[in-house]
């Protein structure tokens, strides 16, 4: 008899649970009051933060280090991480961190989608959320600021270095990322209107490699075994103008400074900054990882009772030239 | 006996339209004749120089070869994995992953940028194939042991395999230091095919000797179709099934020197993206039941060289990047559906209502 | 159309590549008439019956009903709504649902709405049929007869005019036939017109009023029951002046094996995972002996034990006076042993595979994984097979499942004759074949054991086992309780056996 009432009271427990989930989740998780918990870690400034998994690129594995060295017990900071790249696991995380009581939520969300609710929690629950490397669709003031790049400033900067390049005719294969990722609108933008803008600039071909070096490199074959005459590589990352790099270089096609074909990739990883050394390679856009300091400034300015005075903060972002690079920069900039 | 009286209506061509290579060969032909008609320059191949200075062939045929090499490659492990087990491994991408990783640590040792290559390419290659026929084996296992299904079994790799790829050369992405590597996917100086082609051709020549110098192909068949059967008959239906997967984990160490060769690096979560899907789509291709049972090798690897004729061909007609998936699928869809078994019979149900009714004319 | 007539098939066609399989064939049924269909395996029963419920669609000819005309089915769906309702061997039933809920689903018309009403109306048709099951009750608990009899009960309720029962009384016992047999007669009272596909022929003869004859897909003729003897039943069935039956009932005592010479196998104690008790056997050279038993009285879980095939547990066995130790199916085919399994479609024949892959498959195995026979060897051997037990099929390329079950029967033969065994062991090897190609069994089986094979025969059909047997090892209750061998080998006192203490008593 017993069990039956203890049964039939964790049953009601349960619906009742359910059915404040279904109200924004804010009242099963007042009953975690979030002071209480911070008391308990002492003076470290508890931070939790979701990521994309760092394998998905060496952008991200170079963001995360990045994160890793900044927020750790020696700087101050008690740092929670998770991975996903899947928005509902990313959600779910999110207010798993809310429930443990961190000061802050540092984001880099998945999709830019479904967040208002679980930002909404955190307010209530006085937790202050950082978004970095990506923006989502939600009402500004549910964020304290947001740290990103701006993808399609990387276009400009490296369609307008093209231009500069002076060449009579340029004809271009344009290598695209992922399709309707941030980073392939932003980089593709920049060179569909230089194209539409000017009568001597023609795409060759465009096709996504889905940042794959392997698919850059049959699309760039592709063009060649059509003996569709072309003198720029534009791709959109450097593991796809890698790919390409490979089926010139098979088919006997001279590339880099001062050579027949002009390569182009974005992200500055340290081998293509290399290549860039080497003049292989003619110019490689950075897509800044380090975002870490520029969190960091804004939790001390928010710690020590400031404000930010501005919600989104551009990153600063360079376009290395192959005929100006030098060994510091790669050492710098390389990821 | 008088039952058994033959019919012989359109023999001949019943039996080209029957036999099971006929899709595939008819889906080659279209596209030859499709990229005749567009482009007749497709089918060129010229002798040029690489940046070494080199000679080497080129042309979309030699690059349909070429790139089509690590599918061939991954389609006769799939076959026998869908014959013996009746269903299909979706881990091969991510157990690329992991060979080519392994792979890279033997190269490259801990220093993810070393200025020479710690261990000669074989010893990293016989990693590798350790490393990959132990996926197999760990799927093979849950497979057959376990009776888990092939799908979900293989999903646990499907899922953890490009961090565990990630994990071996701790999230750095070597880069191997000696050109010469390049060459597994390349050409080798002075000889202008590139070496892909000569290792999917080594391939397909070691498994038809297999297929021909042992019963693998009879104990697969007999294990996919009846598996209480097989037993009975001194077959040993957990080992064929877990042999099929060890098989295909050889296959996909070797698919994956090839990969790496290529860019002689690794992106852990790129790499080989979605080929789990075309090569089961080459069995499909090939005409061969997933549900396992009978197979057909040459089938199947004609099905992996027709989805990188289709591939090379979309590329080449430069068709739009939203709308290329949507081409492939309309192909596929087209290929294996006339290669289904109920269409195939209604077909050759037509043809012998056409034949006899050409006889009644006569 | 005659006014009693219920159904009318006339001039039916059908051809399947490489086979005709119905040349022009005519089938009536009349008002509350059981009638037989018979004929060998590849007669063209089951296609006749395909095409009628649906599941073929003819070639050629008409099909009429009584008051509808003639009619087009086109699948099993038009079959049901016209009244042919069809009860196959195999139950096609859900077993994890209730009687009622399996008598009631996917019958087209409205849904189930009403639990109560549903169980009520179910169990007054069982009552009115007299079927011994609860409405509520799960199928999978009731005997494989019962659940048969639900499925005739759902085919019943769905005012079928047309019942087609096809073999269903190959898994049922002798008084699970007698309780079919009266919800048959009941039936036929209230005016269904029933369609019975057998290979008994006592049961013909018990129940039926009408048979109708095919051969090799062609008709041979429809008779009243009483003007038909068995003896012509059968000549006319094979086509031929049957005199073979005679010939091996000519033998009275069946085979007598030798009793003299060493014993080939020997058992002891042995014992396996499907529940037998721990039994002891041995066979002599060039003997005949077999399992006899109830069904589910653990015959061919013997034999199973003695080949390996199921998990041995204990005992210990010995082959020509050597132990030698059998765990697995390769271990006994290593030790020239043989079996042929219960259930062919379940356990002997790979039915994808061709009828030349089917017969070497044993003994290609037992050659070993890298020395596979030539392609000529392989067609010599098929050849060689195909020819010896005049294997009826289109070519050694056929696949196996598209032959009669029969023929597919001889094929396993072949299979496991070509491995040349010391000693041969025969599960049912006649169950659900024609009369014909049991009658070469059962003369294959005494041909091989008097050139030196041993053998273990197993039957239902009892008269079988007297014919050929020359010891018969009495088996009740999963294990064996007699021995049986010279005068002792009648029908009495194998009933006897059996029946064990309760019948003394």
């Amino acid at each position: 008899m017993k069990k039956k009432v203890l049964a039939m009271l964790l049953a009601s427990a349960m619906v009742l649970g359910l059915a404040a989930c279904g109200e924004g989740g804010a009242a099963s998780t007042d009953t975690a009051s979030a002071p209480a918990q911070t008391e308990a870690s002492g003076d470290l400034i508890k931070v939790g933060i979701i990521n994309n998994d760092p394998n998905e690129s060496g952008y991200r594995t170079a963001n995360d280090k990045d994160l890793k060295a900044m927020f750790n017990e020696a700087n101050g900071y008690d740092a929670k991480f998770a991975y996903s790249m899947k928005n509902d696991e990313q959600i779910s995380a999110a207010q798993g961190f809310i429930t443990d009581g961190v000061d802050y939520l540092l984001l880099s969300a998945a999709d830019t989608a479904g967040w208002d609710s679980v930002l909404q929690d955190a307010q209530k629950n006085g937790v202050k959320v950082i978004l970095f490397d990506r923006t989502i669709d939600a009402d500004p003031s549910l964020y304290e600021a947001s740290i990103v790049s701006d993808m399609a400033k990387e276009g400009q900067t490296a369609v307008d270095w093209l231009a500069g390049q002076g060449l009579s005719e340029y004809n271009v294969i344009h290598i695209q990322g992922h399709m309707g990722s941030a980073a392939q609108q932003g980089r593709s933008g920049a060179l569909d209107a230089k194209v539409a803008a000017e009568a001597n600039w023609n795409i060759v071909a465009q096709q996504t490699a889905d940042w794959n070096a392997e698919n850059a490199q049959q699309i760039v074959q592709s063009v060649i075994d059509a003996k569709t005459p072309f003198n720029v590589i534009y791709a959109e990352n450097d593991d796809m103008a890698k790919g390409a790099v490979a089926a010139l270089d098979a088919a006997g096609i001279s590339h880099g400074v001062g050579k027949d074909v002009i390569v182009m990739g974005f992200d500055c990883n340290k081998w293509a900054l290399e290549e860039l050394l080497k003049q292989n390679w003619n110019y490689d856009g950075q897509c800044n990882p380090f975002q870490a300091s520029y969190i960091s400034d804004i939790i001390k300015t928010l710690e020590s009772g400031g404000s930010v005075s501005e919600k989104t903060i551009i990153m600063d972002e360079k376009g290395f030239d192959a005929s100006t690079i030098t060994q510091a920069d790669v050492d710098n900039y390389g990821i | 006996m008088s039952a058994k009286k033959k019919i012989k209506t359109g023999g001949i061509w019943k039996k080209i339209v029957g036999n099971q290579m006929f899709i595939p060969v008819l889906a080659i032909l279209i596209l030859v004749i499709v990229n005749l008609i567009k482009d007749p320059s497709f089918f060129v191949v010229t002798m040029g120089l690489n940046n070494d200075g080199f000679p080497v062939l080129s042309g979309s045929l030699i690059s349909i070869l070429d790139n089509g090499s690590e599918l061939a490659i991954l389609a006769i492990g799939m076959t026998l994995v869908t014959a013996a087990s009746g269903g299909q491994d979706i881990s091969v991408g991510a157990t690329i992953a992991v060979a080519g990783s392994a792979m890279l640590r033997v190269l490259c040792g801990d220093n993810p940028r070393p200025t020479a290559t710690q261990a000669p390419v074989i010893l990293a290659f016989l990693v590798a194939c350790l490393v990959g026929m132990l996926c197999g084996a760990f799927n093979g296992a849950l497979v057959s042991a376990f009776k888990i299904q092939p799908m979900v079994a293989t999903l646990i790799l499907f899922t953890a395999g490009r961090s565990i790829a990630a994990w071996i050369n701790n999230n750095e992405l070597p880069i191997v230091p000696d050109p010469k590597f390049a060459w597994f996917a390349g050409c080798i100086p002075g000889i202008p095919i590139p070496t892909s082609v000569f290792i999917a051709a080594a391939c397909i020549v070691a498994i038809m000797l297999v297929l021909k110098f042992t019963n693998l192909g009879l104990y697969t068949q007999a294990v996919g179709i009846n598996e209480n059967s097989s037993r009975l008959n001194g077959i040993n239906p957990t080992f064929i099934k877990f042999l099929s997967f060890v098989i295909l984990g050889l296959c996909v160490a070797v698919a994956a020197l090839i990969k790496v060769s290529r860019i002689s690096t690794i992106n852990y979560s790129v790499i080989a993206k979605d080929i789990e899907m075309d090569a089961i789509l080459a069995v499909a291709l090939g005409g061969n039941a997933l549900s396992g049972g009978k197979f057909n090798m040459w089938a199947s690897i004609l099905g992996a060289y027709i989805i990188q004729f289709l591939t090379t061909t979309l590329y080449r007609f430069k068709v739009d990047s939203e709308a290329r998936p949507a081409y492939k699928a309309v192909v596929v869809i087209l290929l294996v559906v006339s290669s289904a078994p109920v269409v195939r019979n209604y077909f050759s149900q037509l043809t012998k209502r056409f034949t006899s009714a050409k006889k009644e004319v006569a | 159309m005659n006014e009693k007539r219920i159904l009318e098939m006339r001039g039916i066609d059908k051809t399947f590549p490489g086979v005709r399989a119905l040349q022009g064939v005519d089938f009536f049924l009349n008002e509350g008439e059981i009638h037989a269909l018979m004929g060998e395996n590849g007669a063209g029963k089951s296609t006749l019956i395909k095409v009628l419920t649906g599941v073929y669609t003819k070639d050629g000819g008409t099909i009429s009903l009584q008051g509808t005309g003639e009619v087009q089915i086109h699948s099993p769906q038009d079959a049901q709504n016209l009244g042919i309702s069809t009860v196959y061997q195999e139950i096609t039933l859900c077993p994890n649902l209730t009687v009622a809920e399996n008598m009631y689903i996917g019958r087209g018309k409205g849904q189930i709405t009403n639990w109560k009403q549903m169980n009520t109306d179910a169990e007054k048709l069982l009552r009115s049929l007299d079927i011994p099951a609860k409405a509520t009750q799960q199928l999978a608990s009731c005997s494989i007869a019962v659940q048969q009899m639900v499925a005739i009960a759902r085919a019943v309720d769905m005012e079928c005019k047309v019942l087609i029962l096809d073999e269903p009384t190959s898994s049922l016992d002798e008084q699970e036939v007698e309780k079919l047999f009266g919800l048959m007669r009941d039936l036929k009272s209230r005016g269904v017109g029933i369609i019975f596909v057998t290979h008994f022929l006592d049961q013909v003869y018990e129940v039926c009023d009408k048979i109708t004859v095919l051969r090799d897909g062609q008709l041979v003729g429809e008779y009243e029951i009483k003007d038909l003897p068995r003896v012509q039943l059968v000549a006319k069935m094979l086509g031929k002046e049957m005199d073979d039956l005679s010939d091996i009932k000519g033998e009275g005592g069946g085979y007598q094996g030798k009793d003299s010479g060493e014993d080939v196998f020997e058992a002891k104690d042995l014992q396996s995972d499907a529940g037998i008790k721990p039994f002891d056997f041995h066979i002599k050279k060039g003997e005949v002996n077999g399992f006899t038993g109830l069904l589910g009285s653990g015959r061919s879980e013997c034999v199973r034990a003695i080949f390996g095939a199921d998990r041995v547990l204990k005992g210990s066995v010995k082959m020509h006076g050597k132990p030698v130790k059998i765990a697995k199916p390769i271990d006994a085919m290593k030790c020239g042993i043989a079996y042929l399994p219960e259930d062919r479609k379940v356990d002997g024949i790979v039915g994808d595979l061709s009828v030349r892959e089917n017969i070497i498959l044993a003994l290609q195995v037992l050659t070993g994984f890298f020395k596979p026979f030539s392609r000529a060897k392989a067609n010599a051997f098929a050849d060689e097979y195909i020819k010896k037990l005049n294997i009826k099929t289109a070519s050694a390329d056929t696949p196996i499942k598209s032959l009669s079950g029969g023929n597919q029967q001889k094929v396993i033969l072949a299979r496991w004759l070509l491995m040349h065994p010391d000693y041969l062991i025969l599960d049912e090897p006649t169950r659900g074949i024609d009369v014909g190609t049991k009658v070469d069994i059962q003369k294959l089986v005494l041909e091989l054991a008097s050139e030196g094979m041993s053998v273990t025969f197993i039957s239902s059909e009892t008269d079988e086992m007297l014919r050929t047997c020359s010891r018969l090892v009495v088996m009740r209750d999963r294990k064996v309780v007699g021995e049986l061998s010279g005068d002792d080998l009648t029908q009495n006192k194998i009933m006897s056996t059996i029946a064990g203490g309760e019948s003394k008593a």
